[in-house]
């Protein structure tokens, strides 16, 4: 009622003049920002496009479909210099979600390790932790790149002094080569083995709940849900007759030849990010855990919990809440890093692209189209999380 | 949204903006006062600051040599280090006046790119170095070969055509930057180094051990590399070209920056129309310039073979042989059209 009493005089006011009107002057000066707004694109949009009209340099995204005439070292997909300049981008996408991926993975897990480990009782854990980020947080992931790559390069042999592994792998400055696969004939028998073998874990398990629940008896479920994932597709596997045959590297005159090669650019670039952000993710952890309130693990403790059970079923959980949003920016500032790739000369998509923007001149839509992925990227990841994060959210009863 | 248009403004912004330079250059360059010209980041020879910071060499005498030209003055100069990869958009954007950095004449750059050449200051071709302990005696040899070029050149694109033509496998490593091709180069990243051959001297002699390496008989591409400038400014076009020929016909005349006064006397009426001296001659005010541009250019900066000895041939660590750089009269390619 008081509310009411307070406003009367401004709606009052507000029929004899609409300056004073609140919600008026609120939707005017958002119109007005939104005009200055599309006035300042527009007017850079045609200022661009005089300026390219007056320079005569080509327009338009035609451009992508041309023959690019560069090789890239390191691609996922099949690509030569007779492919498009399209693929070439695509080459460089691939490769960075291939960095992205992986690294986020490896970030992670690196993270929780070293965060729990910075709230562990042992001493020494616990320092080891800290100075592990302390010293990656504090500087610049360029850097950790290049210490990474010209440590790879300075203490690998070459090629021809290669370190022999078992299994035909071979370790040098050219990277890690090992024997690849060629999945003969029939091969199709394993992916398809898989599923259903996880299909059928699924629904063993289902069973076994239930069976458990009616009768109080447990059985082995982790033994024999991987018994039938993994002898599934062994058993269809020999049935085809081992469709599979490995092309073994061998000793060229300059470098191995054959086999399967992981690149130095790669495995620096993969090492720096993941360690870096790895060093942000444990803050994140640490603080997560933090985050819980004492008075539920005493709670727990209380009720006669292990330890090791109050951690994984009490603290974890809850703390997940508090972690989730900030590791997502962790989760986009490592794709994001992965650009500085391009210092190292590891083929992601600022690479490529910026190649072949040189190579056509057409700085403009190269950067249109950089931007655009990038941003892509980065929006799915963010969506993703936020579902996650509304997943995992304290459901209050 | 809203962060996709203010990503896509702030780029168009940057490229925008930039690129507002207007038509006229010349007269931009004399309301500043100095040509901002673009130049290597570092290759020996050719572009590089010396100990004391001041920049050297081959391309940074022809950006004296249009300053010289322009203002009489060979130091009102500025020089914008440009990436292999950076060349291109600080010249499109109006960033630099004149592209002077060993960059290759093709019809692309000519034409998609918006460019224009004319003048060519060194006629190179793209080949090969190989540590001596691989034993190589042919490109054709180097079937599965690691190697290493810089990225967004003329080069990376030669590489991919000759080994594809020649049927040979090879795994490129690429960099963007120079030094990062040198270093690993050095480091054994890869087996051979790939460039043009005036960058392939200029890089041995950087190397620790420059015995070691050896360079390949092959030239696999024409490589003309000469100063660029945008289009659409004709007057600016024929000032950087001609100031090019204006080094080469110095030459010819045997006119250098020891004997360019007494030279002044002479009776030879092509030398005087070429210094200014005759009597009511329009050769450099009609370029747009004073009738003592050549003179002034030669004073700064020498003759083309002066510059050429000075910064790359025998009066350098580098010890470039002249080759298809000598003068037309002398079984080269450099040959400068009449000046009169």
């Amino acid at each position: 009622m008081t509310d009411n009493s307070i406003r009367a005089p401004a709606t009052k006011r507000a029929s004899t003049s609409l300056i004073y009107d609140p919600k008026a002057r609120s939707i005017f000066f958002q119109v007005l920002t939104l005009v200055i707004l599309v006035a300042l694109v527009w007017s850079i949009a045609h200022n661009v496009s005089v300026n390219l009209a007056r320079s005569n340099t080509a327009t338009g995204f035609g451009f992508l479909a041309g023959r690019s005439g560069f090789d890239i070292g390191q691609s996922l997909i099949a690509y030569t210099s007779d492919s498009t300049y399209g693929r070439a981008i695509l080459v460089g996408f691939l490769n960075t979600m291939m960095v992205a991926v992986t690294g986020i993975i490896t970030a992670t897990i690196v993270g929780f390790i070293i965060g729990i480990g910075r709230l562990s009782k042992n001493w020494l854990i616990a320092k080891l932790c800290t100075v592990y980020v302390e010293v990656f947080r504090n500087i610049p992931p360029l850097l950790v790149i290049f210490f990474w790559y010209s440590g790879v390069l300075a203490i690998l042999p070459q090629p021809r002094d290669a370190i022999q592994g078992p299994l035909s792998t071979f370790l040098s400055n050219r990277g890690l080569t090992f024997p690849a696969t060629i999945w003969g004939e029939g091969a199709w028998i394993l992916p398809v083995a898989i599923l259903v073998g996880i299909v059928v874990a699924f629904v063993f398990r289902t069973w076994s709940v239930k069976r458990q629940m009616a009768t109080g008896q447990q059985l082995p479920n982790g033994w024999i849900s991987a018994a039938i994932i993994i002898g599934l597709p062994l058993l269809g596997f020999i049935a085809m007759g081992s469709p599979l045959t490995f092309d073994y590297p061998v000793e060229g005159r300059f470098n191995l030849s054959g086999g399967a090669n992981i690149r130095p650019e790669f495995v620096a670039l993969y090492l720096a990010l993941s360690l870096y952000t790895a060093a942000f993710i444990a803050e994140i952890i640490r603080a997560g855990i933090k985050g819980v309130g004492k008075g539920q693990t005493e709670a727990a403790a209380a009720l006669g919990v292990q330890p090791g059970k109050i951690t994984r079923l009490v603290v974890v959980p809850q703390a997940f809440r508090i972690i989730i949003p900030p590791l997502t920016s962790q989760y986009l500032n490592l794709t994001k890093n992965s650009s500085l790739g391009v210092a190292i000369g590891f083929p992601e998509l600022f690479s490529t692209g910026s190649t072949s923007l040189n190579q056509t001149g057409q700085a403009v839509e190269m950067i249109t189209i950089m931007l655009t992925i990038y941003l892509s990227i980065s929006i799915a990841t963010s969506l993703f999380m936020n579902w996650f994060n509304a997943k995992m959210a304290l459901v209050e009863r | 949204m809203k962060k996709t248009l203010l990503s896509a403004a702030f780029g168009a912004a940057v490229l925008g903006f930039a690129s507002a330079a207007s038509a006229a250059t010349l007269d931009d360059v004399k309301a500043k006062g100095f040509v901002q010209c673009g130049v290597n980041t570092g290759l020996a020879g050719f572009a590089q600051p010396d100990s004391a910071g001041a920049w050297k060499g081959f391309d940074v005498d022809f950006c004296k040599a249009v300053a010289a030209a322009v203002f009489g003055d060979a130091t009102k100069v500025k020089y914008t280090p440009t990436t292999a990869q950076s060349r291109f958009t600080a010249l499109q954007s109006g960033e630099v006046d004149v592209l002077a950095r060993n960059t290759t004449w093709t019809i692309s750059r000519d034409t998609a790119l918006g460019f224009n050449f004319r003048y060519v200051n060194y006629y190179d071709g793209q080949g090969f170095m190989v540590p001596k302990s691989l034993n190589v005696k042919s490109a054709l040899e180097l079937s599965g070969a690691a190697v290493c070029v810089q990225s967004g050149t003329t080069t990376e694109l030669n590489l991919a055509d000759y080994f594809k033509s020649n049927n040979l496998q090879y795994n490129p490593v690429v960099f963007e930057k120079l030094e990062e091709v040198n270093a690993a180069y050095q480091a054994g990243r890869c087996d051979v180094y790939t460039t043009d051959q005036s960058g392939l001297y200029a890089t041995r002699l950087a190397l620790s051990n420059p015995d070691e390496h050896v360079i390949l008989p092959e030239i696999i591409s024409k490589e003309p590399l000469g100063p660029a400038v945008r289009q659409g400014d004709d007057k600016w076009f024929d000032i950087v070209s001609w100031t090019g020929y204006a080094l080469v016909q110095a030459e010819e005349f045997g006119i250098t920056q020891a004997n360019i006064d007494e030279m002044k006397n002479s009776t030879n009426p092509d030398i005087r129309r070429f210094l200014g001296t005759e009597k009511d001659t329009k050769v450099g005010t009609d370029l747009g310039l004073t009738n003592e541009w050549a003179y002034n250019i030669v004073k700064g900066v020498g003759n083309y073979g002066d510059v050429f000895e000075r910064n790359i041939g025998s009066g350098s660590p580098l010890k470039i042989a002249r080759g298809l750089n000598a003068l037309w009269s002398k079984g080269g390619l450099q040959f400068a059209p009449p000046i009169r």
